[in-house]
């Protein structure tokens, strides 16, 4: 019995090592998500994205002669978590470039190891400034930074009418790195900010910020946070009879998702938003956009998840391109490569340019930002 | 001051739900001492439980309560029987870890089976809310703050007032004496956990379709039932009611009226404070040591 067992380990290293073999034929992408957690819904929808982009590329023949192999793992929606996870993915599985971590405080933690490791990473969902102006070479964003987005925004401000504003955000770095880049924005432009709310990342009552909220005298409201929260607030907002115009931003709302949970109390609220799935003639790149549209549908997704998964597809798509440029597999031509790099990205052609302190400069594309309106229960564009 | 009052009538409306919240776990953690770990998970499963009556079988909301109440209640049941029973007269840690397991494992079992992306349950109440002057609440929550008072109007009774609910005390209070008195005292430990599960899931079942149903929804939940049973004091139900109303109270006047960032800690400086001046919470009895 006893040398029964001796057995399994030795046909696990056997396996291992076959494995292992197997595992030089391809080009290892590692992809650090939140699977669990807070976050999980997103993170999946941004890992089934990336599954996508590379199916997509190895039907091709792959990059290099060699097939692309994600290494995904989990990093729970917990900051601790996505650094172990880079260090795992970076150490033990040997990937050349990361793909992560969806959210702000997940990349912030993500960052130093990084630099430690000295592999390149592409951001596709965090929008916190911080990220790319702290001075991480490592870092290249696909995602707009939340002053993109309130750059972009500020066309639109004088069309609103907007006077007096108030914030619910979520309480990390992205939605206070929020509300800092918009009230930076609207002071420039004479609107007066009034409370700055926050809400903790798993909180489910937001009836006592809304309340205050309800009783200021703004007439608009910047929200910050995922779609789960948003359905929420949308929900209590109504509950509360709170009637200001809400505007969300980050790009992670999902839209008809809030539709089919909020119902008619989604009606009338705004989005900033990055993608277009609605109107993909409308987006810089309408082709492949229709081919994304088709391909996650053919498998079956839920199709409400298509504006977080289409940065999984993007930013497979630029390692990738990255990746051929450099002619090899590893971090540091990759690194040097990913400044080259020029996709037809489905939210605008992903070129990264210079953020941050001169001589470590991190890369950030400079995407669309649209905004759309939920009017009885469907999604109409407005032009910024 | 119309904002004071929607801060007072979201008290009663969160006072209610985490009443309910603590009176299932002070059965369990403060009169049968196991630290239920898996009292979010039960309270996640109720809500679940309501998904799949209303929104996959397309039945009655009002029929998917007591079926959620039921489900509680039999997967408390399996727990104990499983889990809780083979362990009796282990040490507090090794119970401990086994629940922390069992936590683990059907939380990630949900997310299996469910996925991440929350749900939500369709209810009869009309959207447009109560409005009284300046406040408005929403029916919804009347309703779960009614069936709440309800559920816990009948643990209170069963408990105190039932020869069931005597067997119970007097199994916790001393195990062998209560066994030569002639109770049961196995069915006695299952049914007090089957019961304590079964109000986790009414809780769930009912505050599922007020926000919205992922698998960790239940991890917040049980963390406040934990603080409610401590300040209310262990196997205390008047004492939770009245604790989940001191922290429902602690946190909409914090985030009113302090800061909205700190609006989770409130409840817990609470705590802090109940453990300092009265460490065997604000309701409980004196009682003898030794």
């Amino acid at each position: 019995m006893t040398r029964a067992l001796g057995l399994v380990p030795t046909i696990a290293l056997a396996t291992a090592l076959f494995g292992g073999a197997a595992g030089a034929q391809t080009i290892k992408i590692g992809v650090n998500e939140p699977l669990t957690g807070a976050f999980a819904a997103s993170g999946t929808y941004v890992v089934n994205g990336a599954k996508i982009a590379a199916d997509e590329i190895n039907a091709k023949g792959g990059i290099l002669g060699k097939k692309i192999e994600l290494v995904i793992e989990d990093n729970k929606s917990n900051p601790t978590e996505a650094a172990a996870v880079a260090e795992k993915l970076i150490t033990s599985d040997k990937v050349p470039v990361l793909m992560g971590a969806w959210g702000s405080s997940l990349t912030l933690a993500v960052m130093p190891k990084l630099m430690e490791y000295e592999t390149p990473m592409v951001v596709e969902t965090s929008s916190s400034g911080k990220i790319t102006t702290t001075g991480n070479p490592f870092i290249f964003r696909i995602s707009p930074p939340s002053a993109v987005e309130a750059a972009a925004f500020k066309g639109i401000v004088d069309k609103l009418a907007l006077k007096k504003v108030d914030f619910l955000v979520i309480n990390n770095d992205w939605g206070r790195g929020t509300a800092e880049d918009f009230s930076k924005m609207m002071k420039d432009k004479g609107i007066t900010i009034g409370l700055v709310e926050t809400m903790d990342q798993g909180a489910q009552d937001m009836s006592a910020q809304l309340s205050k909220i309800k009783s200021s005298d703004s007439e608009t409201v910047i929200v910050t946070t995922a779609v789960d929260q948003l359905t929420l607030i949308f929900k209590q907002a109504a509950a509360l009879g709170l009637k200001k115009r809400i505007i969300t931003t980050g790009g992670s709302q999902n839209p008809d998702q809030i539709i089919a949970q909020a119902g008619a109390a989604a009606n009338g609220t705004m989005h900033l938003t990055t993608f277009l799935p609605w109107f993909p003639d409308k987006t810089p790149n309408p082709e492949a956009t229709n081919y994304f549209i088709t391909e996650w549908k053919k498998r079956g997704f839920d199709f409400a998840g298509c504006t977080e998964s289409f940065r999984g597809y993007d930013g497979i798509r630029a390692a990738a391109a990255a990746i051929e440029k450099a002619g090899k597999a590893e971090p540091a031509a990759i690194k040097a490569a990913l400044w080259d790099v020029k996709v037809k990205g489905l939210n605008g052609d992903i070129v990264f340019r210079k953020s941050g302190p001169e001589g470590k400069e991190s890369g950030q594309s400079q995407p669309n930002v649209y905004l759309i309106e939920i009017a009885d229960g469907k999604i109409e564009m407005k032009t910024l | 001051m119309s904002e004071f009052l929607q801060h007072l009538i979201n008290m009663l409306v969160l006072g209610g739900t985490y009443a309910l919240l603590g009176i299932g776990l002070t059965l369990i953690f403060g009169i049968m001492n196991v630290v239920n770990f898996t009292h979010g998970v039960l309270y996640t499963f109720g809500a679940y439980i309501m998904f799949i009556v209303v929104q996959q079988l397309g039945l009655n909301f009002f029929l998917a309560l007591p079926v959620a109440v039921l489900a509680g209640w039999l997967l408390g049941a399996v727990i104990e029987l499983t889990l809780l029973r083979p362990l009796r007269g282990s040490d507090i840690d090794t119970t401990m870890l086994v629940m922390i397991g069992a936590w683990i494992a059907m939380q990630s079992g949900t997310l299996w089976i469910w996925g991440g992306v929350a749900k939500s349950v369709a209810t009869p109440f009309p959207e447009a809310p109560l409005v009284l002057g300046p406040v408005s609440v929403s029916w919804l929550r009347l309703f779960v703050l009614a069936a709440a008072a309800l559920l816990i109007l009948v643990t209170y009774l069963l408990i105190n007032k039932t020869s069931l609910g005597r067997a119970m005390r007097a199994t916790f209070q001393d195990h062998d004496t209560a066994s030569l008195m002639g109770v049961n005292v196995d069915m006695i430990y299952t049914s007090t956990f089957a019961i304590g599960s079964s109000l986790a899931a009414a809780a769930g079942a009912l505050l599922g379709p007020v926000y919205v149903i992922f698998p960790q929804m239940g991890d917040l939940a049980a963390v406040k039932a934990f603080a409610i049973v401590i300040l209310g004091g262990l196997g205390n139900i008047t004492g939770a009611v009245i604790g989940g109303f001191i922290l429902a109270l602690a946190e909409e006047l914090g985030a009113g009226y302090v800061s909205s960032g700190y609006r989770d800690a409130m409840g817990f400086l609470i705590i802090i404070a109940v453990l300092i001046f009265r460490p065997t919470g604000l309701f409980a009895r004196a009682e003898r040591v030794g």
